[in-house]
């Protein structure tokens, strides 16, 4: 068939969970262009933290960023703050921290596993993946008092500690996780119709990874050894020397497809257990917060000046919040959120070309896209009643503009 | 004269039997099939009366046609995909009970009827107007295409056989099929190449009927639900009972070419019942082995298995099953021959 015709994949599609918008050219079965189109859900979080929240109110509301990551985005976000506003963190707060980072890990990926076996009508694995992650919730439940949003962070510590109890429960599920690990392995990555449907689809290749800067385990599993615990260690990282997972690792070679991803996302959990299990091993004692008075810690970042950076690898990627404190005002003067998603979209475009519409929702599922944390603007001029979005054209010639304009202010 | 009209008047009620027998259980194995898939999946599942529920809510529900449809051949192919499905049933012996049309039609005819459900889902699918049903409907053809030669294969080796041991019978008639069971007349050989072609011939009805792996031209996921993706209400309904009796259809035609056992030929000398108790008693004895044609067919297959590709289905029917067809026949040639 040589006559090609545009599929809409989104921004309602069952195979995406959240509004993004794909426009596939086929041929046939063949995909031969894609576009995506991103900024079909904005919340204006970044609005509400600079705009209406005192910092500590938006701690709660950073968690709210993503269902799924409502550990990393208030971790990275908290590091940004404590930079910005020179907290030390103790460091029992900061083993906590790692754990629940972990946990939320192990959970964030079962569900992936879960979810790219569903696109791929295996309905069985995932609803025995999503079984074993019922543990896995019940202990994040039982430490921080939620399942979804934990609620655990606080500039400078944690909220909560974890006692005997929580350790010994939290070891235990940790060797349920490393028996059932064999029984994972073997359903993903020895079953044959998995593996004919993950095997060379979805290629990122190595330069691509490098090029269009993928983060997370998109690009350790097209061999590029980047790992934020890795390479930039925060919390309790640094004593424990983490190594990025790539998938020569599991099997000596690195083909960049979707089974990599799922090799990678594996040894990650294992990773993980075992992170755990030593956090828990050297768990220093100490106090849990730098400042417990929330009203003295309000008041101090008030007053505090700066900026901050956190960075912290989230099950996805590498996630980056920007924070500006200035004296004198509550809310944050500026707040930047950069989710691992944003990077990986991009991929999507050489992955799926040449594919198949077939391969679309495991490649598409491969890089765990998490579209609440995307956003590009698109501008309704009412009164024109038109609409466009912001290319990177159009903004270079804003910056120039400003920047003239900034320097004659200067002369 | 008055006898025709009596034999009219009776295939007319053995129709509309039949049909209302398709549809309801077809209906039931559906929600056993769900149940039994949900239990081996960890989960609790709906109730067995779920697809009553399901179609009585559809036919209540309004029924939309796109804008850009061809609507006559939109609102035609639900029904043509149904009322072809029931016409197939009509040849088809029940346990031991004959087929209502008996001796108008033979396998040759069924075979060509069941293509006639997939072209009014191909035909439904391009009339949609919809990019995702264009290709739900491209993916159907090619995998009616890929099906038909390892299905036509197995019945051909199964006649052949039968023909060189009774010449004298129709050798494409399921009741021939019937009064002679392959299992009974098959040599060694015959015997492995019939193993064979049953595991083919279930192999293919999981196509036929459009289950995992094999469900590419409904695929949710990908395409969202391919051909059905604008069907609403009624229109939807009509699909889902074909669907239903699809099912029964695919099922009874491997019990009557591989299974044709009744129990009244067995224990009829021992028991003595009236003949329309035997009926009754064979008749439910062959919806027990419909049920666990259907077991391996959908329910155990779907759930073990991942979605295949468009040219991996392909591959599965056009290579490896018409490999093992081919085989199957070689080793039945063998059995005639020695």
């Amino acid at each position: 068939m040589s006559e090609t015709y545009t599929i809409p994949v989104g921004p309602l599609h069952p195979a995406l969970h959240e509004p993004i918008t794909l426009k596939l050219e086929v041929s046939g079965e063949k995909i031969i262009g894609v576009d995506v189109f991103c900024s079909q859900v904005h919340r204006g979080i970044e609005w509400i933290g600079m705009n209406r929240n005192n910092p500590i109110q938006s701690i709660y509301l950073s968690e709210r960023v993503c269902g799924i990551c409502n550990i990393c985005h208030p971790l990275c976000m908290v590091q940004a703050v404590e930079k910005a506003a020179e907290i030390e963190v103790p460091e029992r707060a900061e083993y906590i921290r790692t754990i629940a980072a972990e946990l939320e890990r192990i959970h964030s990926h079962l569900l992936w596993a879960g979810v790219a076996a569903h696109e791929i009508g295996f309905d069985t694995v995932f609803h025995y993946t999503w079984a074993l992650r019922e543990n896995v919730m019940d202990l994040i439940e039982y430490l921080t008092g939620n399942r979804v949003t934990k609620a655990i962070m606080m500039f400078g510590g944690v909220r909560r500690d974890i006692k005997e109890n929580g350790a010994k429960k939290l070891r235990e599920g940790m060797k349920f996780y490393l028996e059932k690990f064999r029984k994972i392995e073997e359903i993903f990555l020895q079953d044959p119709t998995i593996k004919m449907r993950t095997r060379d689809v979805g290629i990122l290749t190595r330069e691509d990874a490098l090029k269009l800067c993928a983060v997370g385990p998109t690009t350790r599993a097209s061999g590029v050894p980047k790992d934020v615990r890795q390479d930039f260690p925060y919390a309790a990282y640094g004593d424990y020397e983490v190594k990025a997972i790539t998938p020569d690792i599991y099997n000596g070679e690195v083909h960049g497809d979707v089974y990599d991803r799922i090799v990678v996302r594996l040894l990650e959990v294992k990773q993980s257990i075992e992170i755990i299990n030593w956090a828990l091993d050297n768990m220093p004692s100490g106090p849990l917060l730098a400042e417990k008075n929330l009203v003295r810690l309000k008041m101090k970042l008030k007053k505090a000046e700066g900026e901050g950076i956190g960075r912290v690898e989230a099950p996805r990627g590498e996630d980056i919040h920007y924070v500006r404190l200035k004296a004198g005002e509550e809310p944050f003067f500026s707040w930047k959120i950069r989710a691992p998603t944003y990077n990986n979209v991009l991929p999507w475009i050489p992955m799926l070309l040449g594919g198949q519409i077939a391969d679309v929702p495991i490649v598409a599922a491969s890089t765990d896209p998490c579209i609440s944390c995307l956003n590009r603007v698109t501008v309704v001029d009412v009164e024109k009643k038109k609409e466009f979005q912001i290319t990177k054209e159009y903004m270079h010639k804003l910056s120039v503009k400003k920047t003239r304009r900034l320097m004659r202010n200067g002369r | 004269m008055a006898d025709e009209i009596i034999h009219f008047v009776e295939i007319i009620i053995g129709v509309f039997l039949v049909a209302v027998f398709g549809m309801i259980f077809g209906l039931l194995t559906k929600g056993i099939d769900r149940k039994l898939a949900a239990h081996m999946q960890w989960r609790v599942g709906p109730p067995v009366i779920q697809p009553f529920l399901d179609v009585k809510k559809l036919f209540c529900k309004e029924n939309v046609v796109p804008r850009n449809a061809v609507a006559w051949l939109y609102n035609v192919a639900p029904i043509v995909c149904l009322t072809s499905v029931i016409a197939i049933l009509l040849y088809i012996p029940m346990g031991s009970i004959p087929p209502i049309l008996k001796g108008y039609g033979d396998v040759i005819l069924i075979l060509y009827l069941l293509t006639i459900p997939s072209l009014a889902m191909v035909a439904g699918g391009f009339a949609s107007g919809s990019p995702f049903a264009t290709v739900g409907a491209q993916r159907e053809m090619v995998l009616m295409m890929s099906y038909e030669f390892p299905l036509a294969t197995t019945i051909i080796a199964l006649g052949w056989k039968i023909s060189t041991l009774y010449p004298g019978e129709a050798a494409f008639s399921l009741t021939t099929f019937t009064k002679y069971p392959v299992w009974n007349i098959m040599g060694p050989f015959g015997i492995i190449g019939a193993i064979i072609l049953l595991v083919v011939m279930i192999l293919v009805t999981t196509g036929e009927i459009t289950k995992v792996p094999f469900d590419i031209a409904e695929a949710e996921t990908e395409i969202a639900e391919g051909v059905f993706v604008e069907y609403s209400g009624r229109n939807l309904g009509l699909f889902y009972l074909a669907d239903a009796v699809k099912t029964v259809v695919m099922a009874s035609l491997i019990v009557a070419l591989f299974f044709p056992y009744n129990l009244s030929t067995y224990l009829g000398s021992s028991i003595h019942l009236p003949s329309i108790a035997w009926n009754a008693i064979d008749f439910l004895f062959y919806l027990l082995k419909l049920e666990i044609v259907i077991f391996f067919s959908m329910t155990f297959i779907r759930v073990s298995v991942a979605r295949f590709k468009v040219d991996q289905v392909v591959k599965v029917y056009w290579g490896y099953l018409t490999l093992a067809a081919l085989i199957a026949l070689v080793l039945i040639a063998l059995d005639i021959l020695l």
